[in-house]
């Protein structure tokens, strides 16, 4: 398969993945659409790997996973935390910090 | 050449310092201490300052007649003996030094200075012990010595000094105790503000003259490189005479300012709000006289400056008539005197302006001491009135009257004291018959020494001077009947009492100086002049011409006669709360000497009411609105800046990360495609 679908799929799932962080209010949508962002940058680690024949793609691939991986307890946590206060992880009610 | 170039100098000249010191000494010890001494103490302190500055002041004046009576070889005249204390100011091309200077003339006022004050602090003991009880503030007693002294350590600075400098600082230091004393019952007077508003129009009025005087000393730095009395008179003959003018004319708006001559006079009627001391020491012998002490000192300066002498001898002179015409209508005791100095004070200006310096330094010490008599002697009337207002007739309250709130010092509501106070009537007499110009008294002699020299130098000047003198008699002789003579016009004068001892022995040495310094310039022994002559060069020879002095002598006369014939019946005396007689004959003329010619008003509304008007322009218009405009302005800006900004830090997150990505679309599209 020429490597250009798998470009293309890579990056229809970015935009559909910055389009959900932008567009949703619901904190863990965020967090899913973020993860579709992250897979569609190791799909095209992958698809580069494989397309030079070099293993330093899917190498990385490893790091972006255990990082994704670690960012998002982080960030359950803190919605977890905000949950106690607010009683919503709705992100449009995070604005006290407005000027 | 100074007489400290010559071999043999006195070491008494060292003690000059003292002069200032003893004094400064004497009011800090009455200012720390003062309230464990009790009255009797803090008096005792501060005439005894006062004193040892005068027991200087002989020493110094022994030490210069021993020195002048042995010429020195090759000794030219003037002779000075400057005593360097330490140095002031060094800066760039300006040095000058604390420097005294000790020469006949500043040893001459030390004496009248230091004398007359000491006699007026003993007086002050007595007097201000029953005044500080009158007005209710025993604990004040302290204060009034503690700036009396301050007083005689500033005068002193002012006389003693070597230099221009020096002597300006002694100038305002005087005129800051004349505003202390003047306000002296600063919550006093008419209105509960009077007395501080008479002190603070003359500080204010002191303030004018004193700028001029700065100015002169502005130019004189300028033309001259140096302040010291000296220097400056060595140099006169370089210096241009229009230079010369400018300084002496700016000297004599000082000199208008200090000794209250036109226009700058209204000041001292208004002081008479302070205590009587202060009126005899302050306002009558000797702040007043630093004008005329300062045109004497600047002789030098003034006989290169023709012009200027001229608008001088016409100032005095004007001043004196002006002055005199409105004693004349005055109804308050110390108003007359009051007027009656400005008036005197004319004579002195006039004479120096003539050039006759040692004419106008012999009135100016015989003036000090009768119109310090004069005023002590009103004190000690004053006094009395009170003592037979107040709660120690006791008669008010056996009949159930209520405390009266008589002026004791209208003399409309004397009379008769001759017989309640006879040591008071028989030293006022003498002081009154001396201002009159009456022989052999001391006033005679100097008056006839200016007149004299008028009559030889310009005629206008000594008709003017002529007229005051009458007006000076009449307003003695109607002063004189209406306290002395006649009934009581009210039962304060009734029973008025004799005032103590510690009051009338000062009146009684005061009286036998006016009696005798006569004889300090006696036609024929010339004390003074020979005296004088040491720091002032040969100047005129005062001579004694017979006409002139029988002419002055007669002038005076009439005036005590015509007011007898006015007031001298005793009808008109008794009557109480009558029409004056004079306003009769004279009608208009009166009022208007009895209101002072309206001076006051005058003055407020040509020039107080437009600088009040120019005040408030520029407080509200200029500094609220425009200059607070612009400031405020400008904050308003920034705060407006700052709302239009405040609207991107809306607080949702999603607009944060929507901004996160744009940012990441411009860097990568600058990175793909715009970074070739």
């Amino acid at each position: 398969m020429p490597i250009q679908y798998y470009l293309i799929l890579s990056a229809l799932m970015f935009v559909i993945g910055v389009v959900g962080v932008l567009v949703r209010r619901n904190a863990i949508i965020i967090f899913m659409c973020l993860e579709m962002m992250f897979n569609a940058a190791n799909l095209a680690f992958v698809a580069f790997a494989s397309s030079f024949n070099a293993l330093d793609g899917q190498l990385f691939v490893f790091f972006v996973m255990t990082v994704a991986a670690a960012e998002v307890a982080v960030g359950l946590a803190l919605m977890v935390a905000i949950f106690r206060t607010k009683h919503s992880i709705d992100v449009d009610q995070l604005s006290s910090l407005k000027g | 050449m100074l007489l400290s170039e010559s071999i043999s100098i006195d070491p008494t000249f060292q003690l000059v310092p003292w002069v200032v010191l003893i004094p400064l000494i004497g009011l800090l010890v009455n200012l720390l201490v003062g309230r464990r001494l009790g009255e009797k103490g803090v008096g005792i302190v501060a005439s005894l300052a006062s004193g040892g500055a005068f027991a200087i002041a002989v020493l110094l004046a022994f030490a210069l007649a021993g020195s002048a009576a042995r010429p020195v070889e090759g000794m030219a005249k003037p002779e000075a003996v400057v005593v360097p204390f330490m140095e002031w100011i060094k800066t760039g091309s300006l040095s000058v030094g604390w420097d005294f200077r000790v020469d006949t003339l500043s040893v001459t006022m030390m004496l009248v200075v230091a004398g007359v004050g000491t006699l007026i602090h003993i007086y002050s003991i007595g007097y201000m012990h029953s005044d500080v009880r009158h007005n209710g503030a025993p604990g004040r007693f302290r204060r009034f010595f503690v700036y009396l002294n301050l007083f005689i350590a500033a005068m002193m600075i002012l006389v003693s000094a070597d230099n221009y400098l020096m002597m300006f600082v002694g100038w305002e230091g005087v005129g800051l105790c004349s505003y202390l004393l003047i306000g002296f019952w600063f919550e006093k007077g008419a209105e509960g503000t009077g007395n501080a508003r008479a002190a603070k129009k003359a500080m204010v009025v002191n303030r004018i003259g004193d700028f001029g005087l700065l100015i002169a000393l502005f130019i004189m730095f300028g033309a001259f490189g140096t302040f010291e009395f000296q220097a400056v008179f060595d140099k006169v003959k370089d210096v241009a005479p229009w230079v010369l003018t400018a300084i002496t004319l700016f000297m004599l708006i000082g000199v208008a300012g200090k000794s209250a001559q036109l226009p700058l006079f209204v000041w001292l009627p208004d002081a008479m709000a302070g205590p009587t001391p202060v009126s005899a020491l302050i306002h009558a012998a000797t702040m007043v006289t630093a004008g005329v002490y300062l045109i004497v000192r600047s002789s030098a300066l003034y006989m290169a400056a023709p012009t200027a002498q001229s608008v001088v001898t016409w100032v005095g002179a004007l001043t004196a008539l002006f002055a005199a015409s409105i004693a004349v209508g005055q109804n308050d005791i110390k108003k007359v005197l009051a007027y009656s100095t400005i008036s005197q004070l004319g004579f002195m200006v006039a004479a120096v302006g003539m050039g006759a310096f040692v004419a106008g330094m012999f009135h100016l010490v015989t003036h000090a001491f009768f119109k310090a008599l004069l005023f002590l002697g009103a004190g000690s009337v004053i006094l009395g009135m009170e003592h037979g207002d107040g709660p120690s007739s006791g008669h008010g309250q056996a009949s159930g009257h209520a405390a009266t709130t008589l002026d004791p010092q209208d003399m409309r509501n004397m009379g008769g004291l001759r017989e309640k106070m006879p040591v008071t009537f028989w030293v006022y007499l003498i002081g009154a018959l001396a201002l009159a110009g009456v022989a052999p008294l001391a006033g005679f002699f100097s008056k006839d020494e200016i007149l004299t020299a008028a009559s030889q130098q310009n005629l206008p000047v000594f008709v003017v001077l002529v007229i005051a003198a009458f007006f000076t008699a009449f307003y003695v002789g109607r002063q004189l009947l209406l306290v002395f003579f006649g009934k009581g016009r009210s039962p304060a004068a009734e029973h008025a009492q004799e005032s103590p001892a510690l009051v009338t022995v000062p009146l009684v040495v005061l009286a036998v100086l006016t009696v005798f310094a006569g004889g300090l310039n006696f036609p024929g022994s010339h004390l003074l002049e020979t005296w004088l002559e040491h720091t002032l060069g040969p100047g005129q020879p005062a001579e004694f011409v017979v006409p002139v002095a029988l002419g002055s002598l007669g002038v005076a006369l009439v005036g005590l006669l015509i007011a007898w014939s006015i007031y001298g019946q005793r009808k008109t005396l008794s009557k109480t709360g009558g029409v004056d007689p004079l306003a009769r004959i004279l009608g208009p003329i009166y009022t208007g000497m009895e209101h002072k010619w309206w001076v006051d008003e005058i003055y407020r509304a040509m020039v107080i009411r437009p600088y009040e008007a120019l005040s408030r322009f520029l407080a509200d218009d200029v500094d609220r609105d425009l200059i607070d405009g612009i400031v405020n302005g400008f904050g308003g800006l920034v705060v407006g800046f700052a709302g239009v900004w405040r609207k991107l830090q809306s607080g949702y997150v999603r607009s944060y990360a929507l901004t996160i990505f744009l940012g990441a679309v411009a860097i990568l599209t600058y990175l793909a495609f715009l970074s070739r």
